[in-house]
This record gives structure tokens, C-alpha cells and sequence, in this order.
């Protein structure tokens, strides 16, 4: 029973209380970059999620196997075979996906979640929890994404589509928009509605977080970093990252 | 010529590999608290840019196209990415360490930063030939100096604002890139105006 309860927990944590982009603040680059519009988001949540928990199943499997003096190039080639087998999927059965989501489906190589969750979780950790633990913050991930990318594609493209499996509702307010004469907010589509989304989204995080006594969203760069280990920035004694 | 530096302002002004393509936030937020650790990490990234794609061009091309193995692009590129970026800090250790003392330390961050994959990916992708990669990547790095430069002023500038309780922190850094984000859509379309 305790190992069932902790295993939900496992799942739940990914969700809201460690919720990889806002309250870890890792992967803000996809984070930023796909979310123009919910579909996108949806299919970039889905195959980091596929990958995140193929990869942490991989690592924990193979953890007492890898030397941990070249861990990182270790979990960086099992992570890029994922993706690999993941893009070639995208590609067969989802190619309009592909090509809206463009370099960011191979960038999921480099997604800081994924490593992360690897070093700081799988290398750890025995095969089920693993999983769990890349499926609750695939999902994490994935409601942080359509979150932030529902409320730019409604704003900047003044619609809203959310789809899965064919099944989900449309609003569109153009027409209404236009007869009071009114656009809708194209900038929230583009770069700078991006940053600022994310900025108000994280302040949000920060104050339900402090209405519960945790701690700020920080970018601590050396802390979150999976290449903590193996960096010299930490013994060069430079402040360089943040904190 | 012109097509040369066509690639280069593109890379540089419209297409901002931090500001409109997204590429390297962490880095951009991380280590953008002062000029001088921003400078520092931007030319080590310029260095690396251009590095991997003089090595990952050929690669892509005698090799990966030749024997139709296109398919393991992604493997390769960051294995390759990886390796190199180890193998410039050992060297640099070694023979240049005041070289190595300014930009070594930035070198392993470097490793997993998603412009440097993301620009070696986009040269293959927008089939650009061994010259116009390089520029490309040249333009992609000074980009990134550009924006990491230009925003650790901006950031030196609001240690001392009086910024709201909610919004201290992250998410007033992120309002200011969005800022800085603003200035950079002013340049849709100049480059091609210059030449035109």
C-alpha cells in the first residue's frame, strides 16, 4: 500500500508542485518556441513525454551498468536514439506536425527536462518509479505548454482550437472582434508575447507557491543545471550562473 | 558577396537566434546577470557555433548523405558536438590557458545548449553550402552577443528598480526580454531593404 501511495505521488509531483517549466524553470526553450498554438503543444508535450519516459526507463535499466565518470555522454546517446525513433514517427504518421514543430522535434535532445530528470531521478532509481516519474513530468510539461500556448492563441489569433484524437471544441471571436472593430493581440503570437506569457505565467507560479509557503521560482542555473557535475564554472569560483 | 551578407544580417538582426527563434534562453537568462560573464559565455558559444559546423558540415555531406544514413543526423551532430567541445577544452588547457581561464569555464554549459545543435540542424535543413553554413553560424553567434550583451545592460539597469514583489525575480526578467524582444521586430525586413 505505502509503495502504491508513493508511486501516485511519483506521478502527481510533475504536475503542479514540480512542475518542470514553472516551478523548475527547465526546457524554457520549447516552452517559448511551440507555443503558438495548443495543437503544436499538445504534439511537442506528447513526444518529449514519449521520449522523457523511454529515456528515464533506458537509464534507470542500464544505471549500475554506466560508469558515472562518462554518465552524460551516456544519457545524451540513449536520449538521441529516443528522439531519433521519435522523429521518425512524427514524420510517417504526423507530417504537417513536423513541420510545424521544425528543428525543435530534434532539439528534444537537448530539452534540459529530459537530462535532468535522468540525472537527478533515473540514475537513482529502479525501472517503475522511473517511469512514473517521466510520465508525471511529461505531463507536466505538456499542461504547462497548452496553458501557455492557449492563452497566446487566443489572444494573438483571437481562436482557440483544442483537438485530441479529432475529439475538442473551436471558439473563434474574430467575427465578433471585427464588428466592434477590434484586431486580435498579434504580438501575444509572436517572440515578445512569448517571454511575456511566460513571465506572467511564472509570477502566478510564485505567488500559489507562496500562498503555500514554498520557495520562488529561480533560474539557481548550477542547482537545476544536469551538467552541475562535470562543470568548472562552480570551481573556476566565477558567479556565472545566476545565484 | 551579397548573398553572404544577406545570410549574416538575417542571422544577426531578423531572425535572432535568442529573440525570434528562441533558441539558448538558458544561457540568455542564466548567465545574462553581468557584462562582463555575458560577453565571456557568448564568444565561447560564437567559437563553438563555428567550430561544430566546420566539423558536422563534412560530416553531414560525405558521410551521413553519402551512405544514406541522414536518419542518424541527431545522434551524430551532438555526439559530435560533445566530443569536440571536450576535446577544444583539454587542448585549450593545456597550451592556452589564459584563453582557457576567460572561456574554458563556459565550455561545458556549452555542450547541451540547443542553439549550437539548432544551428548546426538548421544549416543542413536550409541546405546551405559549406561557406554560407559557416556565415550562418558566424551570424547565429554574434546574434547571440548581440542579445546577451545588449540584455546584461538592460539587467544591470534594473538591479536597482524598484520592481513590484510579485513580479521580482524570473518573471520581471522575462517581461524585460520580451522588452528587448520588441526592439528586435523592428528589424523585419531591413535586410532585405538594404539590398534590395
Amino acid at each position: 500500500m505505502a509503495e502504491k501511495k508513493s508511486l501516485g505521488k511519483e506521478l502527481t509531483k510533475g504536475f503542479i508542485a514540480e512542475n518542470p517549466v514553472l516551478r523548475l524553470v527547465l526546457g524554457t526553450c520549447p516552452t517559448l518556441a511551440v507555443s503558438t498554438s495548443v495543437e503544436n503543444a499538445l504534439g511537442m508535450g506528447i513526444a518529449a513525454t514519449i521520449v522523457l519516459i523511454c529515456s528515464n526507463v533506458a537509464i534507470s535499466a542500464l544505471r549500475k551498468v554506466i560508469p558515472s565518470k562518462v554518465r552524460i555522454p551516456c544519457f545524451v546517446v540513449v536520449i538521441a536514439a529516443f528522439v531519433t525513433l521519435v522523429q521518425m514517427f512524427v514524420k510517417a504518421f504526423a507530417p504537417a506536425l513536423d513541420e510545424s514543430l521544425g528543428i525543435f522535434l530534434p532539439l528534444i535532445v537537448v530539452n534540459c527536462i529530459i537530462l535532468g530528470r535522468a540525472e537527478a531521478f533515473a540514475s537513482k532509481n529502479s525501472v517503475i518509479p522511473s517511469a512514473i516519474d517521466g510520465l508525471g513530468m511529461g505531463i507536466g510539461f505538456t499542461i504547462a505548454l497548452s496553458l501557455m500556448a492557449a492563452i497566446r492563441e487566443f489572444f494573438g489569433a483571437g481562436a482557440l482550437t483544442v483537438k485530441i484524437l479529432g475529439k475538442g471544441f473551436a471558439v473563434d471571436i474574430n467575427e465578433q472582434l471585427a464588428s466592434i472593430g477590434l484586431e486580435p493581440i498579434l504580438i501575444f503570437i509572436l517572440a515578445p508575447g512569448g517571454f511575456f506569457v511566460f513571465g506572467m505565467l511564472i509570477a502566478l507560479a510564485n505567488k500559489l507557491a507562496e500562498n503555500k509557503g514554498k520557495p520562488k521560482a529561480e533560474l539557481n542555473g548550477c542547482e537545476n543545471c544536469p551538467m552541475a557535475a562535470s562543470c568548472s564554472i562552480k570551481s573556476g569560483g566565477e558567479e556565472a550562473c545566476s545565484k | 558577396m551579397k548573398m553572404f551578407l544577406t545570410i549574416l544580417l538575417t542571422a544577426i538582426l531578423t531572425d535572432n537566434f535568442v529573440l525570434s527563434k528562441f533558441l539558448g534562453i538558458c544561457p540568455f537568462l542564466g548567465v545574462s546577470k553581468k557584462l562582463e560573464t555575458a560577453a565571456g559565455m557568448s564568444a565561447a558559444v560564437i567559437f563553438v557555433m563555428l567550430l561544430s559546423t566546420a566539423v558536422t558540415w563534412p560530416i553531414n555531406q560525405f558521410l551521413l548523405v553519402k551512405y544514406d544514413l541522414t536518419y542518424l543526423q541527431t545522434i551524430v551532430f551532438i555526439l559530435v558536438i560533445a566530443a569536440l567541445v571536450q576535446l577544444v577544452e583539454i587542448i585549450l588547457k593545456k597550451y592556452m590557458p589564459p584563453l582557457y581561464n576567460s572561456l574554458g569555464i563556459y565550455l561545458p554549459l556549452i555542450t547541451t545548449n540547443c542553439a549550437v545543435l539548432g544551428v548546426v540542424v538548421l544549416n543542413i535543413d536550409k541546405d546551405f553550402t559549406f561557406g554560407q553554413s559557416l556565415v550562418n553560424s558566424l551570424g547565429a553567434g554574434l546574434g547571440f552577443m548581440l542579445a546577451m550583451v545588449m540584455f546584461a545592460g538592460v539587467r544591470e539597469r534594473m538591479e536597482s528598480c524598484n520592481v513590484p514583489k510579485f513580479l521580482q525575480g524570473l518573471p520581471i526578467t522575462l517581461v524585460a526580454a520580451s522588452l528587448v524582444a520588441v526592439s528586435f521586430l523592428g528589424f523585419t525586413g531591413v535586410v532585405d531593404g538594404i539590398f534590395a
